[in-house]
């Protein structure tokens, strides 16, 4: 009974995220859309902290209201204080503790489980990647918006093919993990996609970098979802694929208004060479 | 092999929901002037710090004993409120500041 209350709560809060999206991408009701999506976000996060799992986890109540508390007050002293021309690189650095968030769900789920649920730690590997290179990317596209990292300092010649290098050797580690986990491979694993999320971002130039944070932050929805196959939680697999998708297309229709294409970012060099 | 049938059976409701989603997810910003590129990129970003219900449940699930789950847990939950939290204020004072213009422009 109580259950079924609840996952109509969360219905309610999927919904309100969409209706959210929607308004706000219409200038005269964006203001609202923002506050009804943030408001699907307490409801879904209230029932998260209720929702019955079962006989286990009665206590350790604590430790979430305390990180509750913690993160809120950050993260609103931030927001009031920052300065309007600063607010793209805020918006970066939260969207990279969001991948943060996934990557260290992902690797205590990758820790606790056994070697023959596949599936299982594959999803979890997806999860730990594409969180890794949002989180490092976002801290590198804030450290470059802010002018603390100049894009000569961080461009390697053929930077292009590093790149690709560095894609080919994670996928290939990913897989090596999946097959055989150790906790060695992990480590590996850890290091070379945090490294691979700040060698994305360094040759894309400071007018492209709010395209680039667009895309990372399309990624931590992705992480986010892949995280809610961990947990089988629907809300976070609904709202993750949607900032997924609608982030992907906006990633697009910025490149548009700026008369580029995506790769062309991505490959970067362009946008620095004229400032 | 047997394992990915196996998952696929298991979830093909879930994967009906994404394919669903990403649809929505499209459709539903398809039509955003330029104006509000940014503050619908940091209305999502806030969106994805959903990812903070895994954190709770997590924690939810761990033994009171199990330290390293309880910590990382909760650094898993500050992270992730930080983007909830910043991200819905900092999208609201984005278009707050998007309402003025507009007001001394006309």
């Amino acid at each position: 009974m109580i259950k079924t209350i609840l996952d109509i709560g969360f219905l309610i809060a999927a919904i309100s995220f969409i209706n959210g999206l929607r308004r706000l991408s219409t200038p005269a009701t964006a203001r609202k859309g923002n506050l009804i999506a943030g408001a699907g976000m307490i409801l879904a996060i209230i029932i998260a902290i209720i929702y019955p799992l079962g006989d286990e986890g009665s206590g350790n109540y604590p430790w979430i209201i305390g990180g509750i508390a913690i993160g809120s007050l950050i993260g609103w002293v931030a927001a009031k204080k920052v300065q309007m021309t600063a607010m793209p690189q805020l918006v970066s650095i939260f969207n990279g503790l969001g991948g943060a968030c996934a990557v260290l769900l992902a690797v205590l789920e990758m820790l606790k489980s056994s070697a023959d649920n596949k599936i299982g730690i594959a999803i979890s590997v997806f999860t730990l990647l594409v969180g890794a290179i949002s989180f490092t990317g976002s801290i590198l596209a804030y450290l470059k918006l802010d002018g603390k990292v100049k894009d000569k300092h961080v461009i390697l010649p053929g930077h292009t093919y590093v790149n690709i290098a560095f894609l080919i050797a994670s996928i290939v580690i990913a897989v090596l993990y999946v097959l055989n986990p150790s906790s060695t491979m992990l480590i590996v694993l850890i290091v070379i996609s945090l490294v691979y999320g700040f060698s994305f971002v360094a040759p894309i130039g400071g007018a492209d970098m709010p395209v680039v944070i667009s895309l990372l932050n399309s990624l931590t929805g992705i992480s986010a979802a892949t995280a809610g196959f961990i947990y089988n939680n629907q809300i976070m697999i609904i709202g993750g694929i949607l900032v997924g998708a609608s982030g992907t297309i906006l990633t697009v229709l910025m490149c548009n208004a700026m008369n580029r294409s995506l790769l062309n970012v991505i490959i970067g060099g362009f946008g620095s060479s004229g400032g | 092999m047997e394992q990915i049938t196996q998952f696929v059976a298991a979830n093909l409701i879930y994967i009906y929901l994404i394919a669903f989603t990403v649809l929505l997810g499209f459709e539903v910003i398809s039509k955003v002037p330029t104006v509000l590129h940014t503050p619908l990129m940091s209305g999502a970003n806030a969106i994805s710090g959903v990812v903070i219900i895994g954190a709770i449940i997590l924690i939810r699930s761990s033994e009171s004993d199990d330290y390293v789950s309880l910590i990382f847990g909760t650094l898993g939950i500050v992270l992730a409120m930080i983007n909830v939290v910043g991200g819905f204020a900092v999208t609201d004072r984005m278009l707050e500041m998007f309402k003025k213009k507009k007001k001394a422009q006309s």
